[in-house]
């Protein structure tokens, strides 16, 4: 039976609900050009840029695995863990054109075998925990498929 | 080193780590005693009381400067509260001795004490969509392990640590804290032990990970000129660096709480990463080198955690912290000893206190009491630690 919930993001503003090509949704210093994830907006984070001015930057939405882990134990509130619980992967990724790593989750299924240092990834979206009338949703990365590994060792 | 760039350690207390479920101040209040005790000072002749706080035990905690200073009996003592998360102990201490060089007082009394309930650390409660530190664990479900096994996995893919590699640490501080009075935990444990131990945050297992405990420490420390008339010779033990840096932009490896680095794209090669500067920035007030170090206490937050500090204060270089360790230099009666006390793997996180207690060992290391597990010819040491949100932490201390 379809879902009647209503999806709605686990947090404003920091993602477009595109389901197709979802993109994180960063700042860019309109000074400096730097970029910041979640986005900055009263100040630069560059030291040597007195910007307080900062555009929305929707961030590349393919990046490279930095490291990985998973969480074997059920994460604490404010968590909102499925019951029963199911143990999910957590990589930290490596975006090439704004030189930053970003975290996220790993879609369901995919362990920590599956993934290496290296290891090619996307943006998608998915849901994070649901209540009776919502479905809250939050980015992960996925796994591109047949997609080849770079070493960036 | 002049007097007017260090300070004296003339007392070092500790009360046992554990899970007592006590009031923590009972713990400050007897790591406290112990110090005064050991340095042959009384309270009432403490000056400035600084305090290393928790944000576990309500708003006493927060204000713990005061707290001890109550539980110890006013006498109108000068005071300081700091927090810092885990470099809270370093702050306290910072700020003692910065009182103590300012001229404006000259016996300090240092205090931290934590009780910890059982398992994660959490963040602090409620519904707080403007904390980092509430979101990570919201949106991502990322606990402090989650961040200790992005570096150990790290390790093994760039510079071939195994799994064996981050289960000998564990194995060699548990050996070290077998005879420390102060340690939570004293018990020998094999590599097929930790091996067959639960994944918590693939690859680190429970027994690689520190726990949460209760616990206590404290410092009496002092000008050069007081420690001299009050111990009546040259013979002191000090405190010749104390860095509290922050990171330097970009900080371009994902640090705890954070959901993501900074983006390196605007500026130009990044310098040393925020774990190296910290212990460069001790090395450089003490105007000495990682090759006079003798002993370090660093903060082994997980077994793989420890390899990663050995590069960072610079006792070997980048990719070496595995031959380090499988040729024995860390270890007691190896070159350069790590964790004599057992470290957190021995003790587990009592925050507030932990920075202190890293001093306190070293201060018996130099003394030349560290009994059951004291470094031959220790004479210099180093601590190192950071506290979340970019707080470094490392003192250095001599004798």
């Amino acid at each position: 039976m379809p879902s009647a919930k209503t999806r709605v993001p686990a947090i404003d503003g920091w993602f477009t609900l595109d389901d197709d090509a979802p993109t994180l949704l960063g700042s860019r210093c309109t000074s400096c050009g730097t970029y910041a994830f979640p986005k900055e907006t009263f100040f630069c984070r560059n030291p040597g840029c007195q910007g307080k001015e900062f555009a929305e930057a929707p961030l590349s939405r393919r990046g490279t695995v930095w490291s990985y882990t998973d969480a074997c134990y059920q994460p604490p509130k404010p968590y909102v863990a499925a019951d029963p619980y199911v143990p999910f992967s957590i990589a930290a990724v490596e975006l090439a054109a704004e030189q930053m790593v970003v975290m996220g989750q790993v879609v369901p299924g995919v362990g920590v075998d599956e993934l290496s240092v290296g290891t090619e990834v996307e943006l998608v979206l998915d849901t994070l925990y649901e209540d009776d009338e919502h479905e809250y949703i939050v980015w992960k990365w996925k796994p591109v498929s047949g997609g080849s590994e770079v070493s960036d060792a | 080193m002049p007097d007017d760039k260090r300070v004296a350690v003339l007392g070092a207390g500790m009360h046992p780590w554990g899970k007592w479920g006590r009031n923590f101040v009972e713990y400050g209040l007897a790591a406290a005693g112990d110090a005064l005790n050991d340095a042959g000072v009384a309270w009432t002749d403490v000056q400035f009381v600084s305090g290393a706080d928790t944000i576990r035990n309500g708003y006493p905690g927060f204000i713990a400067g005061a707290t001890f200073a109550q539980a110890l009996g006013w006498t109108g003592a000068r005071v300081s509260s700091s927090y810092a998360a885990c470099a809270s102990g370093a702050q306290a201490v910072s700020n003692a001795r910065a009182q103590i060089l300012a001229g404006l007082c000259d016996v300090a009394l240092v205090v931290g004490a934590d009780t910890t309930p059982k398992g994660f650390f959490t963040p602090v409660g409620g519904d707080r969509k403007d904390d980092p530190d509430w979101l990570r664990f919201h949106l991502l479900g990322a606990t402090n392990p989650t961040y200790f096994a992005l570096y150990a996995r790290r390790r093994m893919e760039l510079f071939g640590a195994t799994e064996t590699d981050f289960a000998a640490v564990k194995v060699k501080n548990a050996r070290h804290g077998l005879e420390n009075p102060y340690a939570r935990y004293r018990k020998e444990v094999t590599i097929d032990e930790v091996l067959s131990s639960p994944m918590v945050a693939d690859p680190l297992r429970l027994l690689e990970i520190c726990a949460t405990s209760d616990g206590g420490a404290a410092l009496v420390l002092t000008s050069m000129e007081f420690a001299r008339r009050h111990a009546g010779t040259d013979k002191l033990v000090t405190i010749d660096a104390v860095s509290t840096v922050t990171p330097r932009y970009p900080q371009t490896v994902i640090e705890m709480p954070n959901f993501s680095t900074d983006s390196a794209a605007s500026t130009s090669t990044p310098g040393p990463t925020f774990k190296q500067s910290v212990a460069l920035a001790a090395y450089e007030e003490a105007g000495i080198g990682p090759e006079d170090i003798n002993v370090a206490e660093v903060y082994d937050l997980s077994s793989a955690l420890e390899l990663d500090w050995y590069e960072d204060i610079g006792l070997c270089k980048e990719g070496e912290a595995e031959r380090m360790l499988r040729d024995g230099d860390t270890t007691i009666g190896g070159r350069i000893p790590v964790n004599p006390s057992g470290g957190l793997s021995c003790f587990g996180e009592a925050i507030p206190a932990q920075a202190i207690a890293q001093v306190c060992e070293l201060v018996w290391q130099v003394r030349g009491q560290a009994e059951g597990r004291q470094v031959d010819g220790a004479r210099v040491g180093i601590t190192a630690n950071q506290g979340l949100f970019g707080h470094g932490s490392s003192i250095i201390v001599a004798s």
